[in-house]
This record gives C-alpha cells, sequence and structure tokens, in this order.
C-alpha cells in the first residue's frame, strides 16, 4: 500500500471551510507545521481546531506559532483545547475572541485526550472525577461511582487529524520521536482523514513491526514534511 | 519590610518531600524548579506531556526541540527514562500512579480547595493538566508565594477564583512557611527564618494551629 502524496499543499487540498482539524503537539513540539503552513497558504475558513494550545511563542523571536498562524490568518471559528497559552497579547486574537467569532472551549487536558481516545475508540463517553466541583461540571450529567462524584465527557471527533512523526514509511505506520510523541498517537486514530507528516519517508518493510507506535492502518496518506523549524 | 525565602528554597523544601523510589510530577511556576533539586536522587519525575523520567533544563546549545518540559522548555531525559503518549501520560496522572504532584496556586482554601488556573489578570485561562492531576495524584503539594502582588492572603477561607479542584491540597509551602491541611484545619509545621507564627497569621486568612514541633525551615 502506498499512502504518499508529494505535498503538504496536495495533503490539506480537501480540507474545506467548516472542517474540523485536529493538530497534534504540545507547545510547539512534535507539530505537524508543514501541513499547518499548508493550510495557512490554503486559506480555508470557519475551522474549528482540536489542539492542546492554541500555538504557542517561540522563545527567541517571541511570535506565535503552530495552530495560532491559522487564528492570526482569521481561519479559526473555534478552538477546543486545554492551554490557549500566551495568544491573549496578540490582538489579532483578542479582537475576534472578543466579538465571539472566535469561540474557545477550554477544557482539562486529560479530558481532552481522553475525548479524542473515546471517538477513536468507538465508545460513547466516559465518566472522569476531573472538573468535579469546577466551572467543568457546569450542564453535565454527574454520578457517584465507587463513592467518588464523576462527570459525564463525550468523545470528540475530527474530520481531519493532523500529525507529525518522525519517520514513516509509505504505508503510514510511524514512529514517534521523544516528546513529539504527545497528541500524535491519540489523534491519529479520531479522524475521517488522518493525513500524517514525516520528517524520514522511509520504504514499507523498514521498520520492525514491534517498533511501530501508530500503525498505518490509521493513516490515510503521508506527506515527507518540505522544511523543519522545529521552534520551542 | 522582611523576606521570606526564595523561589529556589520554596523548590528546595518542597523538594524533601520526595522519598527515594517515587514518581512525581512537577507543574508549572516554582514547582518547575523542584526537578532541579531532585538531582542524583533515586526519583523518576513525570511530565504530563509524555515523559518519565525527566532530568534538569538542557544546557545552552544542546537543546533538543523534540524534548520539552510542561513549560515548553528544553529538558533532559535521565537514564532509564520513558516516553509515553498524552493518553498515558493522563492514565498515570488520573490513575492513581504518582506519588506525588507539585502545582503552583492562585489560592488554597482551608480545606485544601485548590485555585490555580483562572487567576486576577485578563489573560485567556486555560488549566492544562492540572484539574487531573488535583484529582489524580497520591498527595497536591502546593508551591506559592504566601500572599500576592498586593500583600493579600493566598490561604484563604473559601476560595473566590474558580476551582481546580475540591480538598485536594495535602501541604502548602511557600516563602514564609510550611502548611498541612488536616482534617481539621491547618497546620503551621514551619517558618522561614526570622518570622514568627504570629506574622504568618498575620499573612493567613484562616486561623493556623501551630505545631507542638514548630520549627524553622531548613537552608536548601
Amino acid at each position: 500500500m502506498d499512502k504518499v502524496v508529494k505535498s503538504s499543499d496536495e495533503a490539506v487540498a480537501d480540507i474545506g471551510d467548516g472542517a474540523v482539524v485536529m493538530s497534534g503537539g504540545f507547545g510547539l513540539c512534535g507539530i505537524p507545521e508543514n501541513l499547518i503552513r499548508a493550510l495557512v497558504a490554503k486559506g480555508s475558513r470557519n475551522l474549528t481546531i482540536i489542539a492542546n494550545n492554541l500555538g504557542s511563542t517561540d522563545s527567541k523571536d517571541g511570535k506565535i506559532y503552530g495552530v495560532g498562524l491559522l487564528v492570526r490568518n482569521a481561519q479559526v471559528r473555534k478552538f477546543i483545547g486545554s492551554f490557549p497559552g500566551p495568544i491573549a497579547k496578540f490582538p489579532w486574537f483578542m479582537e475576534p475572541y472578543r466579538s465571539k467569532a472566535l469561540e474557545l472551549e477550554i477544557i482539562p487536558q486529560g479530558t481532552l485526550n481522553e475525548r479524542i481516545r473515546c471517538a477513536a475508540a468507538g465508545l460513547g463517553g466516559f465518566y472522569t472525577p476531573t472538573g468535579v466541583g469546577t466551572p467543568i461540571e457546569e450542564g453535565k450529567e454527574k454520578r457517584v461511582l465507587g463513592g467518588r462524584e464523576h462527570i459525564l465527557e463525550l468523545p470528540l471527533h475530527a474530520d481531519f487529524a493532523l500529525v507529525k512523526a518522525h519517520r514513516g514509511d509509505r504505508s503510514g505506520n510511524l514512529i514517534y520521536r521523544r516528546s513529539a510523541r504527545n497528541y500524535n498517537p491519540v489523534m491519529a486514530p479520531a479522524a475521517s482523514v488522518t493525513i500524517a507528516e514525516v520528517e524520514e519517508l522511509c520504504e514499507v518493510g523498514a521498520f520492525d513491526p514491534d517498533g511501530v507506535h501508530t500503525p498505518g492502518l490509521f493513516v490515510s496518506m503521508v506527506v515527507k514534511g518540505e522544511r523543519y523549524e522545529k521552534r520551542y | 519590610m522582611k523576606k521570606g525565602i526564595s523561589k529556589g528554597a520554596i523548590a528546595a523544601r518542597a523538594s524533601r518531600e520526595v522519598k527515594d523510589g517515587m514518581y512525581v510530577n512537577v507543574g508549572y511556576g516554582i514547582p518547575n524548579l523542584v526537578p532541579e533539586y531532585l538531582a542524583g536522587r533515586d526519583v523518576f519525575v513525570h511530565a504530563e506531556n509524555g515523559i518519565i523520567g525527566m532530568g534538569p533544563l538542557a544546557r545552552k546549545g544542546q537543546e533538543d526541540p523534540d524534548v520539552v518540559n510542561a513549560a515548553k522548555q528544553p529538558v533532559t531525559i535521565v537514564p532509564g527514562g520513558a516516553i509515553v503518549s498524552q493518553s498515558d501520560s493522563f492514565m498515570i496522572i488520573r490513575g492513581g500512579h504518582l506519588a506525588m504532584t507539585f502545582l503552583g496556586a492562585f489560592q488554597v482554601s482551608e480545606r485544601g480547595d485548590l485555585a490555580n488556573w483562572k487567576g486576577p489578570g485578563d489573560g485567556i485561562p486555560g488549566m492544562g493538566g492540572a484539574m487531573d492531576l488535583a484529582v489524580g495524584a497520591k498527595r497536591v503539594v502546593v508551591t506559592m508565594t504566601h500572599t500576592d502582588k498586593d500583600g493579600a492572603p493566598k490561604i484563604v477561607k473559601e476560595c473566590s477564583f474558580p476551582l481546580t479542584g475540591r480538598k485536594c491540597v495535602s501541604l502548602i509551602v511557600t516563602d514564609l512557611a510550611v502548611i498541612r491541611v488536616a482534617d481539621n484545619g491547618l497546620i503551621l509545621e514551619e517558618v522561614a527564618p526570622g518570622f514568627t507564627a504570629a506574622e504568618v497569621q498575620r499573612a493567613t486568612e484562616p486561623a493556623l494551629t501551630v505545631s507542638p514541633g514548630l520549627k524553622e525551615i531548613a537552608p536548601p
């Protein structure tokens, strides 16, 4: 099986207006930076973005990168994540946020990734003690299980998942590196279409099956990332 | 005005809660300094973004952008370290697999309620992994300044900021004191050098019970 597409532009060609898009990464570590750049260039609007952070700042130049670039380009309608971070100091964020053109759904990090995992696993939801007694519990079903209060959380599915791996083979088997793994293996199985960008593209059979982190079964397209800045 | 102990000294004191053989987590702010005082100890530090066995900050010139901590700073991984996905990282956190977590706070109530995600500023709040850590870690140790920038107590009867978790804090380490959250209230265990129990009480809203074994916070 060969799932390789020629460029990041070609990989994101079907991400249209109104799409729900998940992006791997924590801060700027392990983000699909080439696919994000391609989506900025494509200019699709009214996107719902699911990611841990709403972009993050480069410690050297103080500018926002990651999915924050989509906000700067006025492409995002809604963000679902756990830590919007330093984006609040940028007027291109605050203006649509204040006018409610940009909606934020901020949820606990463990709940965020478990909701994604639930969608990937075909589950209807889960009960968690996280958020009990806090504003997070508002409007949610509560249940005492094992003598402890829990709240019901529902799955989070996406039209597209953009993930980044260190190495990938042509059939979509992926291997991550260090803490750049983060959300990537959680999101890869949770979308209708999963696009993986890789630093190193390998032939099928190059990987030891024991060493594969995400099997190609979850991956629709593979692209070799054109350029890696890997900011932090 | 008299000064309490430094942020580094708060982290150093907090690090003494860690026993060899433990797996512990550290959050943003002062907690982020705790690993610097655990170097060489038989302890594994967990970072919420998926590192078990996080070492000190990376030296200048040796940063690896694929190895960062919860505050997105380049760090190191100790021998014997392991990498997990977010899903497994929060299984570790929520599932009670961590002996301890160190968290910062805007406020802690006398019952051990924690408020640390939505504070006084007009920034965009985000809790990250704090709510999961508050319910999941076996012990929550808060490290913070004793009062806010205006001198108002951060240890209060009721938190006025939105909660991160209810009745979850076990110990509070500040620049002025070490305070244990007990079933019947707050116990003042240690005071910063040069401070009296009465002075700590004046900077604290709820009543403190002075421990019979009250002592000074030992230097790092």
